[in-house]
């Protein structure tokens, strides 16, 4: 469902982070892609460092508690493996450019980015309000071509349920035209709470059971965030050459994530 | 009583930490600000309430998150809200009392980058960037800074203003009618600087135990002013090191091991 070009959001705020569909997208050799997202974390730093993506619209890009994305940071500043286009934001500005997008709104308005240099370089404009005067921030909706996010269950009719730090995802799932989610399990009663975050089935294209399939991030109530993992991505990332035998290794070389999982297992036991 | 032995990263912290009023409502950022604030928590300020950007409020987390999201911080929060609520009702809605931050590097007036250090477009160094950081520093009622102090962070001219503390000093943040009075303190590992009252440039008002007044202007890249009477910061007492090397020992376990 993600085609080359596409504008593509893979959400999900340091929780439910769609790893298993963004490994996918790498081994499918997409290109071209615009990719959307708040915290680019470690699947973009993948993304990127794979050549996919000619364009990134985001508000915070590092490795959290860690350090650098270093594959980001080598495409901005060498343009390796292919330049890449920033749109950068602050997180308030882009949870109102998604809400804005949820409500096939033009723009978003916050009161903010007022005294910081964001707006000399990406699309804020400052408007008056026409009620009290005061200068509010306007931000164009994010309408994403696709977004794919990760959750943990759906019934079979495809309903999806999320807890947890529910992030953006509601927001960017509305705002698409199209929408992939992978669940943790599929089940036969989602028998969640009336106010629970449920997505009906009739706003979302396809649901795909992967179970493990937002590590190293986490899925709250199946498996906690392999912090370790994400301080090992350092000197993996750190350079060119063992970026690209990792992924080759353990992402290329398998067929889905049950395999990419096996195979980072075998590597901790040979080490 | 034998003199305690503590790192100059211990003091800066402890020293962060007493800055937060017991009751407050935080907002804190990963990193120093967040170890600060636990440690508030787990001392003198324990009905701080401690928000996080990932939408978990009230949250009292056992060991210090390595992410502004990991699980425990969702499980023990009295609240979890999506990305938009937190900043909009929480944040925007002006019921944040204090926000916390980082940063890569400062400037006199207190404003922070930590998104470029050089040319936009071509940077030498691509910081990770804006976060939730403008809009904390522009809508809490008071903000806290905490970094290490050295030339290269504590700079003349930032290459990009990522959130804004008092701009161009004296009256400019007021005249831009911000929701919040901006930063209050900057806590270093070697002292504390407030802003003037009227030209808001940062002073250094207090030192820690045993750092020269010289330390302080030589790792500053401007010519720093310093307060007529330069205090000297209280020594960590033995509770609050032991709370804080508990906190970092149980974090260290916690995020080692897993993979």
């Amino acid at each position: 469902m993600v085609r080359d070009g596409d504008v593509v959001a893979l959400e999900g705020f340091t929780h439910l982070i769609p790893f298993a569909a963004g490994h996918e997208i790498i081994r499918q050799g997409r290109r071209n892609l615009t990719l959307i997202r708040m915290t680019p974390d470690l699947i973009y730093d993948q993304l990127i460092g794979s050549g996919c993506a000619s364009k990134l619209i985001f508000s915070w890009g590092g490795n959290p508690g860690v350090g650098s994305l270093h594959r980001l940071r080598d495409a901005v500043e060498q343009g390796w493996p292919a330049p890449l286009a920033l749109e950068e934001n602050a997180h308030a500005g882009m949870a109102a450019a998604y809400a804005a997008g949820a409500s096939h709104l033009p723009f978003g308005i916050l009161r903010g980015y007022l005294g910081t240099d964001l707006p000399k370089y990406n699309r804020v404009k400052f408007i008056e309000c026409p009620f009290t005067g005061e200068k509010l921030a306007a931000v164009p909706a994010i309408r994403p071509d696709v977004t794919v996010i990760h959750a943990q269950k759906a019934d079979r009719k495809g309903n999806v349920l999320m807890w947890g730090v529910i992030g953006v995802q509601k927001e960017a799932v509305l705002a698409a035209k199209r929408v992939v989610v992978t669940v943790e399990e599929i089940v036969d009663q989602l028998d969640a709470p009336p106010n629970a975050v449920v997505l009906p089935s009739w706003v979302i294209g396809a649901v795909s059971e992967v179970k493990g399939g937002a590590f190293p991030s986490y899925a709250q109530g199946y498996y906690p965030r392999n912090n370790a993992f994400y301080k090992q991505w350092d000197p993996i990332a750190r350079e060119r050459d063992t970026f690209q035998a990792w992924m080759q290794r353990h992402v290329l070389s398998t067929n889905d994530f049950d395999e990419f999982k096996r195979s980072l297992e075998q590597e901790v036991t040979h080490a | 009583m034998p003199e305690a032995k503590y790192t100059s990263d211990e003091m800066m912290t402890i020293a962060a930490a007493r800055m937060i009023r017991n009751g407050a409502s935080c907002f804190v950022g990963i990193g120093l600000p967040s170890a600060a604030a636990n440690l508030a928590r787990l001392t003198h300020a324990p009905e701080t309430i401690l928000i996080y950007e990932s939408g978990c409020i009230g949250t009292r987390p056992s060991v210090l998150p390595l992410s502004i999201g990991d699980g425990e911080l969702s499980e023990t929060a009295d609240a979890v809200v999506s990305i938009p609520e937190i900043f909009a009702y929480w944040l925007q809605g002006g019921r944040i009392d204090l926000g916390f931050l980082g940063a890569a590097q400062i400037d006199k007036f207190a404003n922070i980058n930590t998104t470029v250090i050089g040319d936009y477009h071509k940077p030498s160094v691509r910081l990770p960037g804006a976060g939730g950081a403008p809009e904390i520093a522009a809508s809490s009622k008071e903000v806290l800074i905490t970094l290490r102090q050295n030339k290269r962070a504590f700079i003349e001219k930032l290459d990009f203003v990522t959130s804004g503390g008092h701009f161009t000093g004296g009256n400019s943040r007021a005249k831009m009618n911000l929701p919040g009075k901006g930063p209050t303190a900057v806590i270093t590992d070697l002292g504390i600087m407030t802003p003037d009252e009227s030209t808001k440039e940062l002073t250094l008002t207090s030192l820690h135990p045993g750092v020269p007044v010289e330390k302080a202007i030589e790792s500053t890249g401007w010519a720093l002013k310093v307060a007529p009477q330069v205090a000297t910061t209280e020594p960590p007492t033995e509770t609050e090191l032991r709370v804080l090397r508990d906190l970092n020992e149980r974090t260290a376990r916690a995020h080692a091991g897993q993979a």
